[in-house]
Order: C-alpha cells, then structure tokens, then sequence
C-alpha cells in the first residue's frame, strides 16, 4: 500500500484473555479521505477503534495495523498519538482538577522537541480558533477536562482537541451518539474543519444520519468482527433502508 | 545555673564572655558545639545557656522536660519504635555565629548552595517580605524588607525574639501550645532552638508572604523549632514555610511547635510544605487560637518524612471566627503520613471547613485523623470536612478517622470522604493525547491536588508541582 495511508491488515484482536472480537478486519483509510465504518451493535467498531489507538485492555493474535506504512503494534499509546493518530472517544473521561487549555498545551507539547515548546500567544490563538469554529463559549478552556460536562459537551470538546492537535488520522467513535440534531451539526461542522489533503479519518456509526453532515468518501460495513462490504456514501443509504440483516444476508455472515 | 565547666569541656571558652551584656553575647568564631546525645536535665541546661536566655525560660525548660518525662509517647497513632531519643542530638548549632546574619553573603558556602538549590535566593529576588532560615538548630539568614520594619512588623528567628522583645514574647509564649499539652509539645518545650517569631500590629496587612525555611542537615539531629505568631486586631498576613532534609542513613526527628494567636478581625494565613527526607520522624503540634471575627486559615502539604504526626488545629473562640485547614499528604514507600485537623468551635456563628487530600503509592500508607468540636453554645456553628483519598496502585493504603463531636443543637456539621484508585482509563485516555504514562499519572495527581495547590502563591504551586513529580518518577514499572 501507498506510504500515505492508515492500513488495517487482517487484524485479529481480543480482550485480554478473553472472546476474540476481530476476526481478520482489512481496511484502508487514505490521508486526504474521510472513512465511514458502519456495522450493527457488537461487530466490533468500538474495538477496532481502541486496538488502533494501543488500549492495553485488548491483545492482538494476527495482522498488523500498519500507519504510512511503518507498523505500530510495539507502540505505546502516547507514542502512536505522537506520531500522528488521534482517536474521539464514545465515552470520554473526566478528570478532575485540569483545566483543558493546560492539557491541550501539554498534549501539544509533548509532540514537540524540549526546548522548542509552543508560545503562550500562539497556543491560545490555536485554541480560540477552534472553540470558535464549534461555536463554543471561550470560557469553556478553563473548565476542567470534561468535569460535569453533558454528553454532547463531551463530544464537542473530542472535536476541539482534534482541531488543535491536529492529527494525521483520526477515528471518531460514534461521535454522534447521544447528541441532538444541533449538537450533531455542530460537531459535524468541526470535522469537516479538519478535512484537507493531510487529513485523514474513520468515523464510526451506527446511524447514517451523520453522514448527511460529515460526507464520506468510502463506507465499510463490519459485521462480526470483520469488515464485509466497502462501497461508495450511497451504501450508508441503502444500509439505512434496509437493516443491518439484509447485509448479514447478503453476506452470508 | 551550674559550673560552666561541668557543662560542656568547651565552655570555658565562654568564660571570658559569661558577663557581658546577656542579649548580646557572641561566641569566638571557630566555635561549634554540638550537645550529646539524648535527653536530659543536663543537655536542656547546656542549650539555654548556651542561648544565654534568662532563667524565666530555664525553669520553664526543665518543667517541660518533667512533664514529658510523668506523660511517655502517645499510645496511638503510628509507630514510633525506630526513634530513640538516646541516639538523638537535641541540640546542634552549626556555625559560629549566634542568631541571624543579615545578608546572604554572609552565610557558609555550603549551605548557601543547599539554599540555592531550594531556590531561597531567587525567592528574595521576587520581592517577598523576608526570609528566615534554619539551619539545624539555629536561624542562620534572616532579612525583614524595610518597609515592613517601618510598619512595626516583627520577624525574627524566636531565639533573637525573646532577646529582643522579651514582654511582648513572654505574654504569648507557650500559651496556645502548653507543655501539657501533648508528650512531643513537652520535648519541643524543654529543648526548642529556633523558629519564627512574627508579630504584625493592628491594622496592618503585609501584602507578599513572610516566608522562612528549615533545613535538617546532622545525621542524628533533632530540630526543635518554635515558632510564635501574632496577628494583632484587624491585622493580615501570609507566614509561609518550607521544610526540607538530605537524606542520611539513619533517623532524625523534628518536632516543632507553631503557636499562633488570630486577634480580633485578623486574617492570618500559615502556610507549610515540608519535604523532609525519608527518614525523618516529622511530630508536629500547630495550633491557632481565633478570636472574634478573625480569620485563619492553615495549608499543610506532608511529602516528605518517614512518619509525621501533624494536625493543625485551630480554636474558634471569639464569635464570628473563622477556621480553614486544607491539607495534603503524599505517602510513598516507608512513608506513613498521619495527618488531619482540629477545629474546636468554642464560640456563635463560627464556621470552619476541612479540606485533606492524600495520595498514596507503592506501599506508602496515609491517615486522616480529624476532630471536629461544637461546644455547648456555640449557637449557629458550621462545619464542614471533606478528605478524598487516592490510591495510585495496589500496595497503597489509606485510612480516615473523622471524630465529631457535637454539643449544640443548632450547629451545622457536614462530612464527606472519599477513596479512588487510579484509574487506568484516564491513564489510556492521556496517553492516546500523547502524554507519556508517568506524566499522564503525574497530571491526574495534579489535577487531584488542584482544590488545595490553587490556594497557593505561584512558585510554591510550582514547587508543589515539581515535588509531586519527583515523588511519581519511577511508579510506571
């Protein structure tokens, strides 16, 4: 494959000791596109979106996942983030008592050389322009990281960290879920921010509403810890139409 | 007071000075002296003649040592088997010159460097109101800025406040925290050396922090240091301490008494964040007397020591006073950090809040031991006390042992505790944003802390910051 490219290949994975949950994925998300992967609940969408990020919760059997062509199986999970990666959680943590413009500043740090840390100016410029861009209240910076936030609250703020670490490639974890219709379009709005020739994501779905906002260049289905189908946005729509059981069918899963 | 000679075989060094002015006495330059070891009458004689200090304060010492002795060390509480006082000097002056030297310059090569590396001088730079700093067991650097001294501020070592301000101290002193109080109250009593002794008068408010700092440098010594504060009617300040040892092999042991009276209307702050090393004994009585409509507020950071004892306490006896205690412990290997507070409402209307936060890892156990009290017509009292504990692996223990006792029908009295363990989601969470595991640890702590850090003048929430990181390099294994 191309050296500008998030390649899955043959991923097998499984909870520590536990059921396998991939069963041989495939994928490939090119910088430049934006990736929608559907799939009915427990097909394995959250996992692979987890293994990819390096969760130690999982362990991988087989395959490799392979990002501009150099594997990251031995990296830690901070290292991949570094090198480019960035995943929205479905449920992001709190934490307590940091404020998000000192961890976003951190987090930019840490991918840059010691002695070469990111202005204070500069920083905040960075920041501003993305709570902007998600119609945010600027007072939202020094909130502390997703403390008492609502669900949609914490959705939003995935989509700010994505736009001030900027990332290679993303993979959002039904970012959507739990959010309403203005919510969703605002988030929306966001990615779609992110998009360009050096952007590349995986937006995981089980709806195909989203995809009305954030249009995809691709669609891969999963159904049962494998990736079955992969088709053009129109595929979002007749999944739509027809169930996630007309796919199970017509692929015989 | 006995022959000189038996006292000490240096003492007749002294000879020639014994009768000159008493406040003003000076030992020849190359002198040094060091007490033996253990406690006894004849060790608490040699101190305070060495202090040259008058015999109110002698016989005030040796009915101390009495006390201590008919009392015996606490039956509760941590264990306390490893300090033998017979192994202990309790009384160690390290250069030779009595009481404070006024410029930095002045003080020793080596211990000016210890100072530079705990920032001391860069601290000064800032502008803060003065710096006092204990070496062992006496001030060896002590600056008050001008415009202070001009407003009838006092801040001196304590040795230099008795001299100095003989009525003012024997009025307040011993007070707050009497011998009787408590066994270690008792030995600090009869072999203090050193401390604070600051008094602001009426009405005046000293905007920057008076800070002193502490150091523990002998193998085998002990540091028995009294501080003394007043805060005169209407007047408010910030008295900030730092407390810190290199590591030897074997323990030492620091107990020290701070005794500090909130007239009316003040508002007085103590501030302290002691970083002995790990084997210290660190038992520290600190007690605040509140009277009317003043206000007072204690910040305790334990990190350092092998054990400490310490729960400053403040008594709400004037109506309308106000008490805060916010509290941290840091426990790590070997480390046993049994901290708390005390807050007596003896008074109406009086308020206080609680707030202890502790971490513990690798085996590190840390205690909250708390007491609050409502006394029977301390109408509309309030309190509230909340501690929250972190345990950042498997081997980490914590406890609470919150007493409350309540006389008063109208009193409020909230109490809240909590225990998390690290949690391994928030660490993936942080390393998926590209924070190494150390640091996303590190961060959570922080972020633990923050309630209790933001309280803090910058640069000791910037050393509170760099403390916590050394203690969390090495947890990721």
């Amino acid at each position: 494959m191309s050296d500008k490219t998030l390649e899955i290949r043959n991923l097998h994975a499984r909870i520590v000791d536990g059921e396998a949950i991939l069963k041989g994925v495939d994928l490939v998300v090119p910088r430049g596109e934006v990736h929608a992967l559907m799939g009915p609940n427990g097909s394995g969408k959250s996992t692979l979106a987890k293994v990819i990020a390096g969760d130690p919760q999982y362990e991988i059997t087989e395959g490799d996942i392979l990002l501009e062509g150099q594997s990251i199986l031995e990296m830690e999970p901070d290292e991949r983030a570094r090198e480019g990666l960035y995943l929205a959680f479905q449920y992001p943590v709190e934490v307590p008592g940091v404020s998000i413009a000192n961890f976003l500043r951190l987090a930019l740090n840490a991918r840059r050389e010691e002695g070469d840390e990111i202005g204070v100016m500069e920083f905040y410029q960075k920041l501003q322009r993305a709570v902007k861009e998600l119609n945010w209240d600027e007072s939202i910076i020094e909130r502390n990281l997703h403390e008492g936030f609502s669900g949609g609250e914490k959705k939003r703020s995935e989509i700010l960290q994505l736009l001030v670490l900027e990332p290679r490639y993303a993979i959002l974890d039904e970012t959507d879920s739990g959010l309403d219709v203005d919510a969703l379009k605002v988030v929306s709005q966001g990615v779609n921010a992110a998009r360009g020739p050096e952007f590349g994501a995986l937006v995981i779905t089980h709806y195909q509403r989203l995809l009305n906002y954030i249009v995809p260049d691709k669609v891969h289905v999963m159904v049962d810890g494998r990736v079955v189908r992969t088709g053009p946005k129109e595929l979002a729509m007749e999944l739509d139409q027809k169930g996630y059981e007309w796919i199970r069918e017509a692929v015989g899963a | 007071m006995s022959d000189v000679n038996e006292l000490h075989p240096d003492a007749a060094k002294l000879e020639g000075m014994r009768h000159t002015e008493q406040y003003d006495f000076r030992l020849p330059e190359d002198y040094f002296f060091k007490s033996e070891k253990g406690l006894s009458k004849r060790v608490i004689e040699q101190i305070s003649y060495y202090k040259g200090e008058p015999q109110w304060m002698l016989d005030f010492r040796l009915r101390a040592f009495e006390i201590a002795e008919k009392k015996g060390r606490p039956k509760w509480g941590p264990n306390l088997d490893d300090l033998r006082f017979e192994d202990i000097y309790f009384y160690v002056r390290p250069n030779e010159k009595q009481g404070t030297v006024d410029s930095w310059d002045e003080i020793p090569e080596e211990v000016r460097r210890t100072y530079e590396r705990l920032g001391v001088p860069e601290a000064e730079q800032r502008v803060l109101a003065g710096v006092g700093a204990q070496f062992e067991s006496e001030m060896v650097y002590h600056k008050l800025k001008e415009e202070w001294e001009k407003l009838g501020v006092v801040f001196l070592d304590t040795d230099t406040g008795l001299k100095e301000h003989p009525e003012l101290f024997k009025e307040y002193f011993a007070t707050v925290v009497p011998p009787e109080d408590n066994y270690f109250a008792a030995v600090n009593s009869a072999v203090w050396s050193g401390g604070s002794f600051v008094y602001v008068p009426e009405g005046v408010h000293v905007e920057v922090p008076l800070q002193a700092y502490f150091l523990l440098n002998a193998q085998n010594i002990g540091q028995f240091e009294r501080t003394l504060i007043i805060g005169a009617p209407g007047s408010k300040f910030h008295y900030i301490e730092g407390c810190t040892a290199p590591a030897y092999t074997s323990n030492s042991f620091h107990s020290g008494v701070i005794e500090i009276i909130c007239q009316e209307g003040s508002d007085v702050r103590y501030s302290t964040i002691q970083n002995w090393s790990h084997n210290v004994y660190n038992l520290v009585t600190q007690r605040a007397i509140v009277e009317k409509n003043a206000s007072m507020g204690w910040l305790d950071g334990n990190l350092g020591s092998k054990v400490t004892m310490k729960y400053p306490s403040t008594y709400l006896v004037g109506e309308g006073a106000h008490g805060e205690i916010l509290s941290i412990a840091f426990a790590t290997d070997g480390q046993h950090q049994d901290a708390g507070a005390k807050v007596i409402h003896a008074a109406p209307n009086t308020t206080s809040s609680v707030v202890s936060k502790s971490i513990s890892k690798t085996g590190g156990r840390s205690s909250y031991r708390g007491l609050v009290q409502i006394h029977e017509g301390a109408t509309g009292a309030r309190s509230n006390v909340e501690c929250d504990a972190l345990l950042l692996d498997e081997t980490a223990r914590t406890d609470t042992f919150p007493y409350i006792e309540i006389n008063e029908k109208t009193a409020h009295v909230g109490h809240e505790a909590t225990v998390s363990k690290l949690d391994d989601e928030q660490i993936f969470y942080l390393m998926t944003r590209g924070l190494g595991e150390e640091e996303a640890m590190a961060l959570i702590v922080r972020g633990f802390l923050d309630p209790v850090a933001k309280e803090l003048p910058l640069e000791y929430a910037v050393e509170l910051n760099r403390l916590i990181e050394l203690e969390m390099e090495g947890s990721v294994g």
